[in-house]
């Protein structure tokens, strides 16, 4: 290939200069001293005056020292330099002006790359740049026939790896590119999913405390998820708070705030009895104001999955899923199980068992024999927390179901008056069917488990912010024991006394804690 | 009330608007035609060394992606539209597999292709008068090799070979397809590379899983052992992706080989389908079966059954040298019409076109290549010769080709 280059190149000293690569771009003379590394060109300049042949040989030897120098086969660079010229010759003129303006705005990063592969020098020169004023036409047969065989602007032969400057992802597109994911996930609900989507009513008993803020803030972004028309009941105890309204507000959703009279008791025992309570207040509203829709129990330390709501859709009047329980245990002492327990105990999960053609046939439900005796009786107690029995989340109904006329109501279901009003308990929602075994088991005959069930609460006594907001701001210092700075002495401490005396003196007299010292004051103007 | 004229008007505007509604819809529908009856079939009975012992030495054959030839021949001995008297048959199929001389890694060897296919073709001459009728204008064989009937996998010396030149006047039906190539010869049916139906059926998703993955593809972007330089293979745009879009985490773009290969193209709303060292590949036909839009980067290419399955409508096509845009390119398509690719791509008959199920099933691949075929007929006046006339060269090609096999 290189022996018929040759004798057409027209030969230019200047080709010898390393730095001059791009100028040597537009001389043939590159050609010259690429046909002279490795290619046996003398035998192809073979019947040359003697005078030539030296030329050749000094180039040659010339052409070895630039490639030490380089680190890489100088005369390689400057072969693809024409070949890619005139594999692109071929191709239209807008491509290679472009292409010339990515070949200068990449040079700079070839010459400190070169020790890398040779993936990076293609970068800058590949591109092309002036086609050589002589278009030999007897170049490489392979070469033409890809380009000469017709009018095809597709050339076989190495091309340039094209990387655009600055080759990282834009913001506005990425945006661009979720939004349209959205778009085509909300096309595929469409024709998959749920054909009409039934309003999700969520009813929520909860209460002022310190971890309130924790699960309903969890909660809230759980519901916000949920991708279709939803409804909020929060029933707080003790009556409505501010603190929970603002939290309530600043969700987006429609909520609707129950105050419930009763303030929730510090032991757990009494805390179910009158969550269970909370409920069917709730559910008495949702009756009184006919809201249409499947009401989903979401307590607020619960954690949902977004299949949960996906699977309530398919609800016709009672539905049962599987929850999974999270007994947690406050502390590093895990109950003793023995072996026999460990083997027998069985998953921690509630919920409808099937028999083999997809019926319900019974419950499961937790076992809390390993834990006798070590669970929690009050609220914040380190120990592990059991639920009693079938859990309200496990359970869905049509609100339908509640309403006093209803069409199709089946008769199976109570009447809501006739439930609670003697005082009973109200252990879980099967009290408000005469028949149990009509219950749907929903989640693929319970297999897939959509929530979990968990109970973590702070001492009934621990203090937090109102509202989660420093107002006014913290007045406590406590000195910290264990800084990366060292304490300051007590000298610094006089200077600062001297120079502050108005702060010092009104955070003195406000606060009437006698106990501090100076130092520590000073210490906190640190 | 209306005069005659008005009404008449009325009745051609309705009409005009009924049509217009109804062809409207079938932008973008694939031609869903059954070819039994508008065509039949002759197959030669060759000897066993063309097709069976082939196969018996390594039944690799069966599954790799050229297996179409040997799959044709076994729909066509079942066929309806096989006929037992060559008198009447409109087409004529050799079925010879070239494709099946495989290396010890699964490659096909294809040195003695161009052999195998000169003495069938004698063969046939010489038993049958039809070859020599129309010098085979009216025969069509399966080359799925990787570009065609030019036996060779390297393009440069592919091209330099030309299709072989007995085959000039026949109907090749192959993979291969771009525009003015010398392997792609005019008449020619690309098909779809060979793709094993039964897997891919058995791995779908429920067809609600959210398409969370926006762009996707897996493969090798550079191949060193065959191109170490770098440029050659895939036209430097494999390369180009790689460099412009690894860090892109809109793209998810590895060399893996993840065992959710099919799983994760469900989850996908484009997949890449770049060439490599020929611009066919099975990409193509695993995201249209698995609903995920295709990415066609390769300029030029022919594509599968092009004049019955309308790609415009549910391909995009994005030129080699605008693959540093391809991220501008694919966010700034409208969300309507990405919609509509989705949904043409939902069309059962689409996918099934793509398949070569076994057993063959209505409206699979081997009834677009009849359909294909039937709609070359009827045979034109060029076809056949007059007594005597002789067009093709027997004594062109390379030596190495004229040996006999």
């Amino acid at each position: 290939m290189m022996k018929s280059l040759l004798p057409q190149s027209q030969l230019r000293r200047s080709a010898a200069a390393a730095a001059s690569a791009a100028a040597a771009r537009s001389s043939g003379g590159a050609s010259g001293g690429g046909g002279a590394d490795g290619v046996s060109s003398d035998a192809g300049a073979g019947g040359r005056a003697p005078a030539t042949s030296t030329f050749w040989f000094l180039l040659h030897a010339l052409c070895c020292l630039v490639s030490l120098f380089l680190g890489f086969r100088f005369s390689r660079l400057l072969f693809f330099l024409l070949f890619s010229t005139t594999a692109l010759y071929s191709s239209t003129s807008s491509s290679s002006s472009s292409a010339v303006l990515r070949a200068t705005t990449t040079t700079t990063t070839t010459t400190t790359t070169t020790t890398t592969t040779t993936n990076t020098f293609t970068l800058s020169f590949a591109a092309g740049s002036n086609p050589p004023p002589s278009n030999p036409s007897n170049h490489s047969a392979a070469l033409d026939d890809a380009a000469g065989h017709t009018q095809s602007h597709v050339v076989v032969g190495r091309h340039g790896i094209r990387i655009r400057p600055w080759p990282h992802p834009d913001p506005v597109e990425v945006m661009r590119a979720h939004r349209i994911m959205e778009r085509v996930q909300e096309e595929q609900r469409r024709w998959y999913g749920v054909k009409e989507p039934r309003h999700v009513l969520v009813v929520t008993p909860t209460y002022s405390r310190a971890f309130q803020a924790l699960h309903l803030t969890g909660l809230l972004h759980s519901l916000r998820n949920v991708p279709y028309p939803l409804t909020w009941i929060v029933v707080e105890a003790g009556g409505t708070t501010n603190a929970t309204a603002s939290l309530l507000a600043r969700s987006g959703l429609t909520i609707v705030h129950i105050p419930f009279p009763d303030r929730m008791p510090h032991d757990w025992a009494d805390r179910h009895a009158t969550e269970n309570r909370m409920r069917l207040h709730a559910l008495r509203v949702i009756r009184e104001r006919k809201m249409d829709g499947v009401i989903v129990f979401a307590d607020d330390s619960n954690v949902h999955s977004m299949e949960l709501f996906d699977e309530v859709q398919k609800v016709q009047w009672m539905g049962a899923v599987s929850v999974g329980i999270l007994a947690h245990t406050g502390t590093a002492d895990q109950p003793r199980l023995s072996e026999e327990d460990k083997q027998n105990m069985p998953l921690p999960v509630q919920g409808p068992a099937c028999n083999s053609s997809g019926q319900l046939a019974g419950w499961h439900t937790f076992n809390s024999l390993p834990f006798t005796g070590k669970t929690a009786t009050v609220v914040g107690e380190a120990a592990p927390v059991l639920p009693r029995g079938l859990e309200w989340a496990g359970f869905v109904l049509n609100s339908r179901m509640l309403w006093k006329e209803a069409d199709g109501k089946p008769d199976w279901v109570k009447d809501l008056d006739a439930v609670g009003e003697n005082g009973e308990e109200i252990e879980n929602p099967l009290i408000l069917l005469n028949d149990a075994s009509s219950v749907e088991p929903l989640g693929n005959c319970g297999k897939k488990i959509l929530l979990w069930w968990l109970r973590v609460e702070a001492r009934a006594d621990s203090k937090f912010p109102q509202g989660w907001v420093i107002e006014p701001p913290l007045e406590v210092v406590i000195p910290a024991k264990r800084t990366p700075w060292p304490e300051t002495t007590t000298e610094l401490s006089s200077e600062l006394v001297d120079t502050k005396p108005d702060q010092e003196d009104r955070r003195l007299s406000r606060t009437n804690r006698s106990s501090r010292s100076r130092s520590t004051t000073k210490r906190k103007e640190n | 009330m209306w005069t005659t004229t008005a009404r008449a008007r009325a009745l051609a505007l309705a009409l005009a608007v009924v049509l217009a509604v109804v062809t409207a819809e079938d932008i973008g529908r694939i031609k869903e035609d059954d070819p039994t009856g508008r065509l039949k079939v002759y197959v030669y009975e060759l000897p066993l060394k063309y097709n069976k012992n082939i196969v018996a030495k390594d039944p690799r054959c069966l599954s790799h992606m050229f297996a179409v030839e040997i799959f044709m021949h076994r729909f066509l001995l079942s066929s309806a539209v096989r006929t037992l008297n060559p008198d009447e048959a409109d087409w004529f199929y050799t079925p010879v597999y070239t494709t099946c001389d495989l290396t010890p890694w699964g490659h096909p060897l294809t040195t003695k292709s161009p052999r195998m296919m000169r003495s069938a073709i004698k063969f046939i001459s010489k038993y049958w008068p039809y070859w020599n009728r129309t010098e085979g204008a009216d025969h069509f064989f399966v080359t799925p090799h990787d570009f065609g009937a030019c036996f060779w996998f390297q393009e440069a010396k592919a091209i330099e070979r030309g299709v072989l030149p007995v085959l000039r006047r026949a109907t090749l039906v192959q993979t291969f397809g771009q525009n003015n190539h010398a392997c792609l010869q005019d008449g020619s049916i690309t098909i779809p590379p060979y793709t094993p139906a039964h897997k891919m059926r058995a791995r779908l998703v429920p067809p609600e899983t959210p398409r969370s993955i926006f762009v996707y593809f897996r493969g090798l972007f550079y191949d060193t052992s065959n191109d170490p330089e770098g440029g050659y293979y895939a036209r430097g745009a494999r390369a180009s992706v790689w460099e412009n879009f690894k860090s892109n985490p809109m793209f998810d773009i590895s060399t893996d080989h993840p065992p959710t290969y099919y799983e994760d193209m469900q989850r996908a709303v484009f997949c890449l389908c770049p060439l490599g060292w020929a611009p066919w590949s099975p990409r193509l036909v695993e995201a249209v079966v698995f609903g995920c839009i295709p990415v066609i980067i390769a300029d030029d290419i022919v594509l599968p059954f092009s004049d019955a399955i309308p790609w415009d409508e549910i391909a995009v096509f994005v030129a080699e040298d605008d693959v540093p845009k391809l991220d501008t390119i694919l966010t700034s398509i409208p969300t309507e019409v990405i919609l509509r690719k989705q949904e043409l791509l939902e069309n059962p008959s689409m996918k099934q076109s793509m398949l070569f199920p076994q057993p063959a099933e209505p409206g699979d691949g081997f009834h677009q290549i009849l359909n294909a075929l039937a709609r070359k007929l009827p045979h034109g006046k060029g076809v056949f010769l007059k007594p005597g006339q002789r067009v093709l060269n027997w004594t062109e090609g390379s030596p190495d080709d004229m040996k006999p096999w």
